[in-house]
């Protein structure tokens, strides 16, 4: 009797229990300020310019709904696709020339063939701490005519200063920019992989005879795959939205640099020189849709590789 | 191993190699720091590498702090208030969210924590425009909030929080404090956080170098230029410098103001610098 008492005290009671209601309400407590500020600043501002993108704002009649009109008129704005062209000449020239190089500065480094390896490490990884905002402005002098040093070395020299700032120069510049910023912050991520490979593997395969070059590629790079296709995905969006540098470069290179040089310029300018929020808006979704295109591409196509 | 230490032709390529890259990413630094240090006509006339005769440094600060009763001052202000106040409150919430995701099952967590991820891939102007929108229409408009409310919210923070708790919190010690009879809040703050605390410094880290050179969305939110941060700043500097525009020449306050500018990152990061390695380890292992 006093046995089926206790194990009866123990058991949950049928009907409402504040234990179980408890543990089921915890988690959402964890959650709770992360999701309303996701709601409010995230998935409200969304909603609320995919509504916008609907309207038209006419000279007669105003504000109009108009359906799916301003994306047709989105699709079929050669403004808007130069830009895109833009930033994807930029990023296949860019992109491949930076994790290159920070795929070569991390396999160097993860080596044993050079010490030292704190001052490079750190010395790659500082652009990352600048500003882009001072990054664009330091290279815009370093570029331009008037007190560039590249400028002053080529005069001193003889020599026609190089075009840096000119509607043929100005992709390659601003990609340098980028590269200089972002190839040690790739670097780390890809080192950070590296350092995860376990000696062993390395000495098995010396053992079989593999050079230090056929370990990197048949080893050390196919391990590090996930971590370089992650810098790849990152490096695709971080393109399509190429912002910053252009629109502080625009006042050194005005004639090289239009209210649409970039998708992301496009947007800025139809917002707030022009006044077209919805319009802008669209453009802003349109470029959504190309980026989530792109990133699934390359992600199907790294996927069918493993395969 | 003894081949390793000997000097070999391969070893000195590589180092040359290494050390023409190391030129590539500090020379541009060394410039704006000796530009910083010149006059306006100094800028034009000596060359970029060196120092000009009249050492012009001292008087570059003042003019940079007292141009513009004073603005620049305002502008580190704002730009300091923001990272600290953003990179603590977006890290302890992603920290929290982080939390969630990883020690409970609950209704509806693949799918939040779904959404959540692919929020990391839609571009920032998506939100930003109607950000300002919404905001213009709010008394946030006129202060920092405007600002700093967006940016407690880090998706990708929320994602690296949760991969460390998964690595990091053995679930027997959580277990174990339960039976112990310890709440859940008490085992986060007590337990949780504790063992975390590598990982939520880096995302702190992140946070708060995101926030001091973050452009677009100070550029689009803060209307009047005594909220601006010092990115909004300098590029307003910048796009107001041309000849007779200004009572003063204004490049070499540019010059100066960035490197005030960027001196208190580059304190972040060569002090902390062990806990950015930390943290790159940590986004790629799901990668």
């Amino acid at each position: 009797m006093s046995l089926a008492k206790t194990s009866n005290l123990a058991a949950p009671k049928p009907g409402f229990s504040w234990h179980r209601f408890k543990t089921k309400v915890i988690p959402y407590l964890f959650l709770a300020p992360f999701l309303l500020g996701f709601v409010v600043f995230m998935i409200y501002p969304l909603v609320y310019a995919f509504n916008l993108s609907l309207y038209r704002n006419k000279m007669v009649g105003g504000l109009s709904f108009v359906g799916l009109e301003n994306y047709v008129k989105a699709f079929q704005d050669a403004d808007f696709w130069d830009g895109v062209g833009n930033v994807l000449i930029f990023g296949a020239m860019q992109i491949p020339i930076m994790l290159g190089l920070a795929l070569l500065f991390a396999l160097l480094l993860d080596g044993k063939l050079i010490r030292h390896q704190t001052i490079f490490r750190l010395g790659y990884f500082l652009p990352f701490a600048i500003p882009s905002v001072v990054a664009a402005l330091i290279w815009g002098y370093i570029y331009g005519q008037s007190f560039g040093p590249i400028a002053q070395i080529a005069k001193a020299l003889n020599l026609d200063p190089p075009l840096f700032l000119t509607a043929s120069g100005i992709i390659p510049s601003i990609a340098n920019i980028a590269t200089w910023q972002y190839t040690g912050y790739n670097m780390l991520i890809i080192f950070a992989a590296l350092k995860g490979i376990p000696d062993e593997l390395y000495e098995a395969a010396r053992v079989d005879g593999a050079s230090d070059l056929q370990i990197a590629l048949r080893i050390r790079i196919p391990i590090v795959m996930p971590a370089i296709l992650l810098t790849l995905i990152f490096s695709i969006i971080g393109t399509l939205q190429l912002f910053n540098e252009p629109n502080i470069l625009r006042f050194v290179a005005p004639t090289a640099i239009n209210s649409h040089f970039t998708p992301n310029l496009y947007v800025y300018n139809l917002a707030f020189s022009n006044r077209q929020f919805d319009y802008s808006a669209a453009i802003a979704f349109t470029l959504a849709i190309v980026t989530a295109v792109l990133s699934s591409l390359v992600l199907l196509a790294a996927y069918r590789r493993e395969k | 191993m003894t081949k390793t230490n000997k000097f070999t032709s391969g070893r000195f390529v590589a180092y040359v190699f290494m050390a023409v890259f190391l030129g590539y990413f500090l020379l541009p630094l060394l410039w704006l720091v000796i530009g910083s240090t010149k006059t306006n006509a100094g800028l034009f006339s000596s060359f970029g590498f060196w120092f000009d005769k009249d050492f012009n440094l001292w008087q570059n600060i003042q003019d940079v702090f007292s141009f513009g009763d004073g603005v620049f001052f305002l502008w580190m202000r704002n730009t300091a208030v923001y990272a600290v106040v953003a990179s603590i409150g977006s890290s302890l919430i992603s920290a929290l969210a982080g939390y969630a995701f990883a020690q409970y099952r609950f209704a509806g967590r693949d799918l939040i924590f779904g959404v959540v991820l692919a929020s990391v891939f839609v571009p920032t102007t998506v939100f930003a425009v109607p950000l300002y929108l919404l905001m213009s229409k709010t008394d946030l408009s006129g202060s920092l909030w405007a600002v700093i409310l967006p940016s407690l919210i880090s998706p990708f923070g929320v994602y690296l929080m949760r991969i460390y708790a998964e690595q990091a919190i053995p679930q027997d010690l959580i277990d174990a404090a339960r039976i112990d009879g310890a709440g859940e809040l008490r085992i986060f703050a007590t337990i949780a956080l504790r063992l975390i605390a590598p990982g939520y410094v880096t995302v702190l880290l992140f946070a708060f170098v995101g926030a001091w050179n973050n452009y677009f969305l100070p550029l689009l939110v803060l209307s009047k230029s005594e909220l601006y941060t010092v990115t909004v700043g300098l590029a307003y500097w910048n796009s107001v410098v041309g000849p007779q525009a200004t009572s003063i020449p204004l490049y070499p306050l540019i010059v100066t103001g960035s490197v005030i500018g960027t001196l208190p990152m580059m304190l972040v990061f060569l002090f902390l610098q062990r806990f950015w390695q930390n943290g790159l380890a940590l986004g790629s292992i799901k990668g």
